[in-house]
């Protein structure tokens, strides 16, 4: 069959369209423009939004995969374009956000000669990539993008890159499209061995004092409900690692809690009295183990696990079961016992109320003048009804809202977590919201991180992209502030901002706005900023030098969390 | 405390661009040294293999086996003690064609070390020499006082006693198509 010839760039279109992407986000450029004229003929079925920075498209790619559960596309010329998506890049890596970012590419004849925005972005991005591939003839895209896809989508997910030469965008072929079924040397779903669940439900009928940490393998490998029914039927108390809030709901009576570094008091401290640890698509990162060498040593440890390079990574495991969670789960909780723990239950709750006096109560019903982060989760979770997908930056108040906010349903709480990337909030809020039109989302951002990506006000304008953002303001980079406090003797080196009118600067971009610096006008603004449908900026100004607790020093184990 | 041993890794691939650069910075991204890296083709058509020396403890290179593996190119990865292994290094040895003929003892050596004379010609000579590193290190210090005009030898080259069944991995994928 004889099939009509296109160029690589309006196949390029093809590819996404048959891949079911329906958004992208990207700004243009010299290397890319035949892609981006293709976008203007198919405006109509593909939609292209152009963001401030390139830092803003990636980083609202992976808010749309976040919220939507889909691939995020990100799209950028060569050159500076290209090396301005490294770090969403790297942060969707860490935290296995499936994405596809498409870069331009001086003229293959021009490789090497360092022509004019030519960069070796296959060579930059390669570490921080699951896979990528330069594109230099047009015949190569539809194999190329199909692959590209179902690596991004497979197993455990992650970013990939792929590069395309201009020549190759100009040039005619025949264009056919077929999906990637599987690739030889890649194998994204490894087999659960049955041998290691019946050795996993010996153990598990065997605890007397169970803990399950969980993490975003459980959202990522959409095991929500077989989760549930796992925990409930064992009886396990359930802790999560920050990627993995929001899988169970907050009120859940088994759910405990968050572990880690700025997690609860009681697992924290149990998880080194658990007899058996029983992790669920976790990775042991050092901010939820801090010291390795204590970490859970008395606890036998089952590892559910889709990629094998994390069983035995940082913590060593007894039984380590490979897959995807989904299935192991269901096959886990067919064989256990239905149990219940309360005794051990109720030690979490005995810890939990030593918390509250220490901690909680303080930061949520404040007896001090100034506002306080957590109360201003509280008023969110009030007027949301616990509803909203919460998109948060980095630091202090990313702590405090994972702490506080309340989630009913999943998928709710996207943050960068390994990478730690400020900035991020924004962009991906709207990115977010435009992955899940019909939920509300709110934005939580401190004043530091606000300022690295506030060009992407631009975007919300001119899209009218209706998130609520709420500014955190403390005047300070408040986490590192704290470190300085407790481990430089209060040396408050550049940590201290003297900040722009917020509430001017959203006006200065149509979006209504609001502050708030006293308690009696909090829950009203909270209140108008989530009843209102169009974009909304509230600026909250809270305390200038509080400190988040429990905290884990770094290095310290888990059982020697402070709770002041 | 774990004891450190040399490992050789080897690594099954798909022929790609980019793929030696995407494996090294496995080792970089961990501050691993290679002692040595080789890369031919395998017993497979369009298969691919490296070798890799690496000094490190067994439960570091099991980690860093894993990651290889989990690059998505990347077919299969193994890792061997020496002496799971049969392995050899090769190393050239260029000096001066006069001393070939004024000293008698050039040529002792070259016949007591096994090594193969490759090519004479009036200005220079070569000299080839296959064998474990402490046989190619020996003939060096050998021939060092008549001056070596360039000196250079090869990475490790490996096989493993153990079966590593490439095929099987393979047939499987296409079985299951």
């Amino acid at each position: 069959m004889k099939t009509k010839k296109i160029s690589g760039a309006e196949a390029v279109i093809h590819c996404l369209l048959n891949e079911g992407v329906d958004l992208v986000w990207g700004y243009p450029g010299g290397a890319i423009m035949p892609v981006y004229d293709e976008f203007y003929k198919f405006q109509d079925k593909l939609k292209h939004i152009l963001t401030r920075h390139e830092q803003g498209a990636i980083h609202a790619a992976q808010g749309f995969a976040r919220s939507s559960g889909k691939v995020g596309v990100a799209i950028a010329t060569s050159g500076p374009g290209a090396t301005n998506l490294v770090t969403g890049i790297a942060d969707a890596q860490i935290d296995s956000t499936p994405l596809v970012c498409i870069t331009g590419q001086v003229p293959s004849h021009l490789l090497g000669s360092d022509a004019f925005q030519e960069t070796d972005i296959i060579g930059i991005s390669m570490p921080v990539t699951k896979w990528n591939y330069q594109i230099t003839k047009a015949s190569e895209i539809p194999e190329i993008f199909a692959k590209a896809f179902y690596i991004a989508k497979s197993g455990r997910p992650g970013p990939v890159l792929i590069d395309i030469t201009k020549d190759a965008q100009f040039e005619l072929f025949e264009f056919s499209y077929e999906k990637c079924k599987g690739i030889r040397s890649y194998n994204p779903l490894p087999k659960v061995d049955i041998d290691q669940i019946d050795r996993a439900v010996e153990l598990i009928n065997k605890s007397k004092k169970p803990l399950i940490v969980w993490g975003q393998g459980v959202i990522l490998g959409e095991a929500e409900i077989e989760f549930k029914k796992f925990v409930e039927k064992s009886g396990i108390p359930a802790a999560w690692t920050i990627l993995g809030l929001s899988a169970l709901p907050t009120s859940h009576e088994l759910n405990v809690g968050m572990v880690g570094m700025h997690g609860n008091y009681g697992p924290n401290i149990l998880t080194n009295k658990c007899d058996l640890l029983i992790a669920i698509g976790m990775r042991f990162d050092d901010r939820v183990t801090g010291d390795p060498s204590t970490y859970a040593s008395q606890a036998k440890i089952i590892h559910l696990e889709i990629d094998p390079a994390e069983i035995d990574k940082n913590i060593k495991v007894d039984v380590p079961i490979l897959g995807n969670c989904k299935e192991s789960l269901n096959l886990l909780t067919e064989r256990i016992e239905n149990k219940s723990h309360q005794k051990w239950v109720s030690k979490f709750d005995d810890l939990m109320k030593i918390e509250f006096d220490k901690v909680i109560k303080g930061d949520l019903n404040p007896i001090k003048k100034g506002l306080t982060m957590g109360e201003s989760i509280i008023a969110i979770n009030k007027y949301t009804k616990g509803d909203a997908i919460i998109v948060t930056d980095v630091g202090q108040h990313q702590m405090v809202a994972c702490r506080y906010a309340n989630f009913v349903k999943s998928k709710s709480n996207i943050t960068s977590g390994g990478l730690g990337t400020m900035g991020f909030a924004l962009p991906a809020a709207m990115g977010a919201k435009m992955g899940a039109l019909e939920r509300e989302v709110v934005a939580v951002i401190g004043d530091g991180g606000y300022q690295m990506t506030i060009q992407e006000l631009g975007t919300i304008f001119q899209l009218q992209i209706p998130v609520k953002i709420v500014i955190l303001n403390n005047d300070f980079l408040g986490m590192v502030r704290q470190w300085q406090q407790l481990f430089f003797d209060k040396r408050y080196a550049s940590t201290e901002m003297i900040n722009p009118d917020f509430v001017t600067i959203a006006k200065g971009y149509y979006i209504d706005s609001e502050r708030v610096t006293e308690r009696k006008d909090l829950d009203n603004a909270v209140k108008k900023m989530i009843d209102s449908k169009k974009p909304y900026v509230l600026e909250i100004s809270v305390e200038k030098e509080d400190n988040v607790f429990p905290m884990i020093p770094s290095g310290a184990s888990v059982s020697d969390i402070r709770l002041d | 405390m774990e004891k450190i041993k040399n490992y050789t890794i080897s690594v099954y691939t798909e022929n790609n661009v980019g793929l030696l650069h995407r494996i090294s910075a496995i080792f970089l991204k961990r501050h691993i040294n290679i002692e040595s890296f080789t890369t031919s083709e395998s017993e497979i058509e369009d298969v691919y293999r490296f070798i890799i020396v690496v000094k490190m403890t067994k439960s570091a290179v099991e980690r860093v086996v894993k990651q290889i593996e989990k690059q998505v190119e990347v077919i299969k990865a193994f890792y061997h003690k020496d002496d799971e292994t049969i392995f050899q290094e090769s190393a050239l040895y260029k000096l001066k064609s006069s001393s070939l003929f004024e000293e008698r003892h050039i040529q002792n050596i070259i016949k007591n070390s096994n090594a193969r004379i490759v090519t004479v010609n009036p200005q220079f000579f070569v000299i080839e020499k296959t064998g474990f590193r402490s046989d190619t290190e020996k003939l060096y210090k050998e021939l060092a006082p008549f001056g070596l005009l360039q000196f250079t030898r090869s990475g490790r080259i490996a096989v493993s006693k153990e079966k590593m069944g490439i095929s099987e991995i393979l047939n499987t994928f296409k079985n299951q198509k």
